[in-house]
């Protein structure tokens, strides 16, 4: 024994560091929110806008699951869907403007969706969060298909195969936003967002939002400490369930009818590429991913007939290569940057970005002329006015030529990394 | 009578042909401890296959090509796909057939377009083969049963009784021992995987003319597959069969069941014209596996038969 005293080094962020980490951020999403509308963007580009505050609040709340909790869903559409019913059926009780509904103003959906996300979450979670890796998955999958066929069971309460539509212009008007335009949808999105952000990133701050990564990382020691992982986990999924109510709250006065395909794998399954896409190892990752994939899903469909195959390319490869996803890259590059070690990897990355390039064209153009084949309308891709036919030798080679120098490029860089690593 | 001998038949149909996939699938999972979620989009793979063979030949030869081909693509998706990814956890490697799902479906799509194509019967198979209460009995159902029961026998004798199916046993639970053992491990995994894959290629090639092979039918059979696997217990054939069978029993039967929930809790005052009371058995048969699956997964977290935690 020693009369030693350790002296800790203190590693709590100073006040500025924690200005400039925490709430610096936010105050620019909340700047960047309030000056998209100054911009003037068409009806189309504010649906798109609108769409992606409802991604972003839904990407997050599945992250709290995947990325936070280690909790693999493959239904969380199904607390989405089941708030923005209930927020379908409240509008509708407000628009009949019988006794205390009247009262209530529509732009107070997303609480409303919330509290019954919550409350699904709670009741299915009990049975589901009592096992954790691929049990709970294969649970999460199996609800997803009970929730989802039951929604086409009862007319009343979804409405079948029409589901069930409301109006957002009914009730109370709310700090004078009628919710008739889609500028007045707008903002009442952009307050939702920023709500639901905040609150996701505050919940990572709380002692159960770092419990939960404690709990993904090491269940047993946790244990060891005292908390019991199986509540952690349920509670942790009873909040995912709640915010991913409250973006179904957002999305009920944005569309204004939920249908039970609302309900299916198919929602749960598009979150879940956003957000691994996005990147779920960082708090921002599903913001970037549900932005990126949003406006994929609505413009890219416009140009090629191929989208959902490069969605699937593109989710394969970052789960082949990229697990970090785009967040991942974004930051791996400003690190690079800021710390001044451009000029080391400015060669091997040409080459990375030159070898990427030449792939992509590759298989741009494989995919495109295998479509206009399929279709069978005699439609041929005319890239740059080079006209390539499914049957001619030029197709077949930019097809295979910048395939293979590209796989080549590639190759030679990551050996070269290698070399340099080892 | 009638009903229920009818119902038996197909359900143990059914059953046998799921079985198939969910073999594949259990031989998958005890070797790499992940659920191959594009399973059943080999099962789609090897149906289209056989379309295809059989235009250029005839069903005889599609019925050996076609599994041959699937068990193919499944090796290349092990050796240069999940290979990979395997350093990476169960969850990327999860994630990484879920995508692939994804790509095999759009794939189809380009190849045989998005509606269902016309793959039928072998003419030699297609006659009535004996009538049972007035009905008849088409003969390639039966013949599903002969391939699906000859291949059970075949995979039983391949597990043990052969010396390759000795060290298949011993790579699952002792890869590392095995592979000090002088045998290449990562070969006998990429055997295994395109051995599951080539099973699932066999259930497509004749379950894809009794049912219907169409872009959709990975996704109907995929999330059924699963949980016969996750009922019967993660890693176990015996447990696997058990739950084929009685998920194909179960949703055959039940869709041949008219009566409506009035009927059944009527004496709890639940009438037919509600809303609850008007839902028959039958609608809800698409429902019963994954109650099912909930149910088994709450009551033993093992599954039917499996000795492991899954």
């Amino acid at each position: 024994m020693t009369d030693m005293t350790t002296t800790y080094v203190n590693l709590a962020p100073s006040r500025a560091e924690k200005f400039r980490q925490r709430v610096l951020p936010m105050i620019l999403f909340a700047l960047a929110l309030a000056v998209i509308p100054l911009f003037g963007p068409s009806r189309t580009t504010l649906t798109l806008m609108n769409h992606m505050g409802i991604n972003i609040v839904f990407a997050l709340s599945f992250n709290m699951l995947l990325g936070r909790a280690g909790m693999l869903s493959f239904g969380h559409a199904v607390y989405l869907g089941l708030g923005g019913y209930f927020c379908v059926h409240v509008m509708n009780w407000i628009a009949a403007g019988s006794g205390i509904w009247g009262a209530v103003p529509v732009f107070s959906m997303p609480a409303f969706g919330f509290a019954a996300g919550a409350l699904a979450g709670a009741v299915i979670g009990w049975p589901s969060c009592r096992r954790a890796g691929t049990p709970f998955a294969m649970i999460s999958l199996g609800v997803a298909e009970l929730v989802a066929a039951a929604g086409f069971m009862f007319d009343s309460l979804f409405g079948g195969e029409m589901g069930i539509s409301a109006d957002r212009m009914g009730g109370h008007e709310f700090l004078g936003l009628t919710l008739g335009p889609l500028e007045d949808v707008y903002w009442y999105i952009a307050f939702w967002t920023f709500v639901g952000v905040v609150g996701m990133y505050a919940f990572t701050r709380t002692p159960l939002g770092k419990l939960s990564e404690a709990t993904r990382d090491n269940p047993e020691r946790v244990e060891f400490v005292g908390y019991n992982p199986q509540r952690v986990r349920y509670l942790v999924f009873i909040f995912a369930g709640a915010f991913a109510g409250l973006a179904g709250g957002m999305s009920a006065v944005q569309d204004e009818i939920f249908t039970p395909e609302n309900l299916s794998l198919v929602p749960s399954g598009a979150i879940l590429i956003a957000a691994y896409v996005g990147g779920i190892r960082y708090f921002t990752g599903p913001i970037m991913g549900a932005i990126v994939m949003t406006y994929m899903g609505s413009n890219l469909s416009d140009y090629t007939a191929g989208w959902l195959l490069y969605l699937g390319l593109m989710f394969v490869g970052v789960v082949m290569f990229v697990p970090d996803g785009i967040a991942g890259v974004v930051y791996g590059t400003w690190d690079i940057i800021s710390g001044g070690k451009f000029r080391e990897v400015a060669g091997s990355w040409a080459i990375r970005l030159l070898g990427l390039a030449l792939m992509a064209v590759s298989t741009i153009t494989l995919v495109e002329v295998a479509f206009r084949w399929s279709d069978g309308y005699g439609e041929v891709f005319e890239p740059f006015g080079l006209a390539l036919h499914h049957g001619s030798l030029l197709t077949w080679i930019v097809v295979v030529v910048p395939f293979a120098l590209g796989a080549l490029l590639l190759r030679q860089a990551a050996r070269a990394e290698n070399e340099v690593t080892t | 009578m009638e009903t229920v001998v009818f119902a038996l038949l197909n359900g143990v149909i059914y059953g046998l042909l799921l079985f198939m996939l969910s073999s594949g699938l259990t031989l998958i999972f005890s070797m790499m401890g992940v659920l191959n979620f594009a399973h059943a989009s080999f099962y789609m793979l090897g149906a289209y296959f056989a379309y295809t063979l059989m235009e250029g030949s005839n069903f005889w030869i599609a019925l050996f090509i076609a599994p041959v081909l699937v068990g193919l693509a499944g090796m290349v998706v092990e050796r240069y796909g999940l290979r990979k990814v395997h350093a990476r956890g169960h969850v990327a490697e999860l994630l990484f057939t879920f995508g692939l799902a994804y790509l095999i479906d759009e794939v189809v799509k380009i190849f045989w377009g998005r509606t269902a194509v016309n793959y039928k019967v072998p003419e030699l198979l297609d006659f009535p083969l004996f009538t049972l209460y007035g009905a008849q009995y088409p003969a390639y159902r039966i013949f599903i049963l002969l391939v699906a029961i000859l291949m059970l026998v075949a995979l039983w004798y391949l597990l043990r009784r052969t010396r390759a199916g000795l060290i298949i046993q011993a790579a699952l639970t002792h890869p590392h021992m095995v592979g000090h053992l002088g045998h290449n491990v990562p070969m006998i995994f990429m055997m295994v995987f395109g051995a599951g894959c080539a099973l699932a290629g066999l259930a497509g090639v004749i379950g894809g003319n009794y049912f219907i092979t169409d872009p959709a039918m990975a996704v109907q059979m995929g999330p059924i597959v699963f949980v016969v696997v996750v009922v019967g217990g993660l890693g176990s054939l015996e447990g696997a069969f058990i739950a084929a069978m009685l998920i194909g029993l179960l949703q055959t039967s039940a869709v041949s069941i008219n009566a409506s929930l009035a009927d059944i809790f009527g004496f709890l005052g639940l009438a037919g014209t509600s809303e609850v009371g008007g839902i028959t058995i039958a609608s809800m048969a698409p429902m019963l596996p994954f109650l099912l699956l909930v149910l088994v997964l709450m009551v033993r977290p093992t599954g039917l038969m499996g000795d492991r935690e899954v």
